[in-house]
């Protein structure tokens, strides 16, 4: 009773009643639960959405991580492994970069996979995706610190090992696929390929309308203009 | 140090206000041609243009009237300079004008000749194009029009002549039309001629041919050739032959190699790094010029088209210093490109214009000392470019480090940096001075500046080898540390099941008295009903956990 009663008033007690209402055992349970992904795929992905493992806060917290150290990469990532151009970065189209083909993917392979008897429901598509990311912000953050240890001549082991962790990502993303949508192998690589075109027929749309737009705006501020002259 | 003339600098004002002009009034302009604002730039790490002060600056441009030659130049097409004297090739008015040089005037006219003594053939030159000259005083004429290289003495004498070799991989009807030569220590000739692409065509000493050396590759193209496969005749025919481009100009360095330019006009093939735009060949005739700079040695590396001028910058002439700096001439766009022994761009500078130091048609440079001579054909004139005092402060640091003065170069590079901030070598300069010196660190951070990665790495391998020496204890901790934690975790765990399930704890009733086989099956049960326990229960928190998820 008395012991209770001191962590109440303590302030370690309090943050950490702080993270227990917050962040709840189910969160950090899922977030866990993405390391078993990185090691048995075809059985985390499948408990991933069947045995609800998964949840959007850990999905979201993952990809935020992968943004992060893509952003830490570019500042921290030593100058023998990569020179950037600072003055013609532009950060927020940087993070775009990662984040549209990503939402484009997750779409496209959901609107594709829906009509052919795929399981997966947008949301679990998703946390799919996420959690399949998981290998590039464990590998890449102590790849960072390595980098700044490497001569040009040793720059070969940061490259092969940065390679290996896309590789896993990529690895991830076509067992976590298959594995949400109940797919067999071959169907799943033809759905992963489905999926890319639907990307780039999104990219075709998207492109069409902004252009339509800017006519149309194009056409109406003209005739504004007009108008102005003439009255 | 001589002085850039007020009229100079006069004229250069009102170039950007033209500049400036033609930018309003005509539209569809490259800003290329707007950006470059200042007479002297290089090309830094990204490739952007940075403007640097001027490292060469116009002393004078000399003219035929100038000079005081008594028949105004005509097509001058080569510039040879050899003991103080700047030989010029007047191959308009078939002979050669000898000019002097002159601490205070430059360059002022000594003589002329047009013919040369007790010649079994013509004993008049015919369009000469080019003259070099031996360390014995011989003279070489590439006497174009006569079809024939003459070598003479000091006194113009008839020594010997060299023709057309026999040779079959010349075709029978090759006309030889000697374009430029040079010579080396032993008298060797190696020469350019008109219509020949198999490379410099060399000659003993004693007039024999020797063979060709330094034949340019033809660029090939994969996909030429498959298309080649389906085209018809008329098709072929009409397509560009691929032949290895000839070089335009070739000049020997003071160690004996040979440095020739190529006009390179085929951007693709510049791109695809087919083609070289200016080679250095030893005696085999292998190109062993060094090309670690972060752009290509070709001269300008944006082609817009400005001012009427596309396409890469093509060479007609090289030349190259006692520091191993070369300094090449493109006649597209009248600039020079100075690039030193590791092919990084020390300047560039020049264009095209009828200003002291712009040029029309430049053919030809040279250079005395550290000052360069450039001969433009279609101007008739020679401009003589003096170093500034901040290109000296260069040249200096140059030769310091050469010399293994390492503190003093670095010294001068510090000078070059207060001058111009943007100018790179003077950081890696400033690297590579702290680095002979041993200052690491301080080094590294000049390196990184600059994103040089290999002269970094150097410093960098040095200073990561003091830092493990002097932070010897902490190394080896962290490394055991690494390796020992890991183990001392599994030990510790398989020790923990070795004193659970160890016999010296649990003893059979000695009131039992049973023999030795039966408490060896006592002990074995025993073993068997831990491993059992200890699977439960972690099946039993495996569940709980399960349970707590849901």
């Amino acid at each position: 009773m008395a012991n209770t009663e001191v962590k109440k008033n303590s302030v370690v007690g309090g943050i950490l009643g702080w993270f227990k209402k917050t962040f709840d055992a189910k969160y950090w349970d899922s977030l866990k639960f993405s390391l078993y992904c990185l090691t048995h795929p075809l059985d985390g992905f499948w408990d991933l959405t069947h045995e609800k493992r998964g949840t959007y806060a850990a999905a979201n917290t993952i990809l935020f991580a992968t943004v992060l150290v893509r952003l830490l990469n570019l500042k921290y990532t030593s100058f023998v492994i990569q020179t950037v151009y600072w003055e013609d970065l532009n950060v927020w189209l940087y993070i775009a970069s990662i984040l549209f083909p990503l939402a484009l993917f997750v779409i496209g392979n959901w609107a594709t996979t829906t009509l052919f008897d795929g399981k997966g429901k947008l949301g679990q598509v998703y946390i799919g995706t996420c959690y399949a990311l998981t290998p590039y912000p464990l590998m890449q953050v102590p790849l960072m610190i390595l980098s700044n240890g490497l001569t040009v001549n040793e720059a070969q082991f940061y490259t092969v090992l940065s390679a290996i962790s896309l590789v896993w990502c990529g690895l991830l993303l076509i067992a976590g696929m298959g594995q949400i949508h109940e797919f067999g192998g071959a169907k799943n690589i033809l759905f992963l390929v489905f999926s890319l075109f639907a990307m780039l027929v999104m990219i075709f749309i998207l492109m069409l309308f902004f252009s339509m737009i800017t006519q149309g705006i194009g056409y109406f501020y003209s005739l504004y203009r007009e108008f102005l002259f003439r009255a | 140090m001589m002085k850039k003339p007020l009229h100079f600098q006069i004229k250069r004002i009102g170039a950007v206000l033209a500049a400036a002009a033609i930018g309003i009034l005509s539209v569809p302009m490259h800003s290329d041609a707007v950006e470059h604002r200042s007479y002297t730039y290089i090309y830094d790490y990204w490739g952007d243009v940075q403007d640097t002060p001027d490292v060469y600056e116009v002393f004078k441009v000399f003219t035929s009237s100038e000079l005081g030659l008594p028949e105004r130049l005509n097509n001058p097409s080569g510039i040879y300079q050899h003991d103080g004297y700047v030989y010029i090739c007047d191959t308009g008015n078939n002979k050669i004008v000898v000019l002097a040089t002159d601490p205070d005037l430059g360059l002022v006219y000594d003589h002329e000749f047009s013919s040369i003594k007790l010649a079994p053939g013509p004993s008049n030159l015919s369009g000469p194009t080019d003259i070099a000259i031996s360390e014995d005083g011989n003279i070489f004429i590439a006497d174009k029009g006569n079809n024939r290289i003459v070598k003479v003495d000091s006194n113009l004498n008839y020594l010997m002549q060299f023709d057309l070799p026999v040779d079959t991989a010349l075709s029978p009807d090759t006309i030889f039309l000697p374009n430029k030569l040079v010579v080396d220590t032993a008298e060797r000739v190696y020469c350019i001629s008109d219509g020949i692409n198999k490379g410099l065509l060399k000659y003993e000493a004693d007039g024999t041919f020797a063979g060709f050396i330094g034949a340019t590759k033809a660029p090939y193209d994969l996909w030429d050739y498959i298309w080649k496969k389906f085209a018809t005749q008329e098709q072929i025919d009409r397509m560009p032959v691929d032949v290895p481009t000839e070089y335009s100009n070739i000049y020997m360095d003071y160690e004996g190699f040979i440095y020739a330019s190529v006009p390179v006009s085929d951007a693709q093939a510049l791109d695809d790094l087919k083609v070289d735009s200016v080679r250095r060949l030893n005696l085999l005739g292998n190109n062993i010029l060094v090309n670690n700079g972060n752009w290509l040695n070709c001269g300008d590396i944006y082609w817009g088209s400005a001012g009427g001028y596309s396409g890469p910058s093509s060479f007609s002439d090289v030349t190259a210093f006692e520091n191993d700096i070369y300094v090449c001439l493109d006649r597209n766009r009248g600039r020079l490109f100075g690039y030193d022994d590791q092919g990084r761009m020390v300047f560039g500078f020049g264009g095209n214009g009828n200003m002291d130091g712009y040029f029309r048609r430049p053919v030809g440079i040279e250079h005395i000392g550290y000052d360069l001579l450039v001969l433009d054909q279609a101007d008739c004139s020679i401009t003589y470019f003096v170093l500034s005092d901040f290109g000296q402060n260069i040249y200096n640091a140059i030769d310091q480090f050469d010399r293994g003065e390492y503190e003093a170069s670095g010294e001068s590079w510090q000078r070059v940096l207060d001058a111009d901030g943007n100018y790179d070598l003077a950081y890696i300069g400033i690297g590579r001075s702290l680095l002979r010196q041993e200052r690491y660190k301080e080094a590294m951070e000049y390196f990184e500046l600059k994103y040089d990665d290999e002269n970094y790495s150097k410093a960098f391998k040095e200073y990561r080898k003091e830092w493990v020496q002097s932070h010897l204890f902490i190394t080896v901790a962290i490394i055991l540390l690494v390796f020992l934690i890991p183990l001392g975790i599994e030990k510790y765990r398989s020790m923990k099941i070795e004193i659970a399930t160890s016999d010296v704890f649990r003893f059979p009733d000695p009131e039992d008295n049973m023999t030795r086989e039966e408490i060896r099956e006592y002990h074995k049960k025993q073993r068997q009903e831990f491993k059992e326990r200890e699977k439960a229960k972690k099946e039993a928190r495996k569940l709980a956990k399960m349970g707590s998820n849901r």
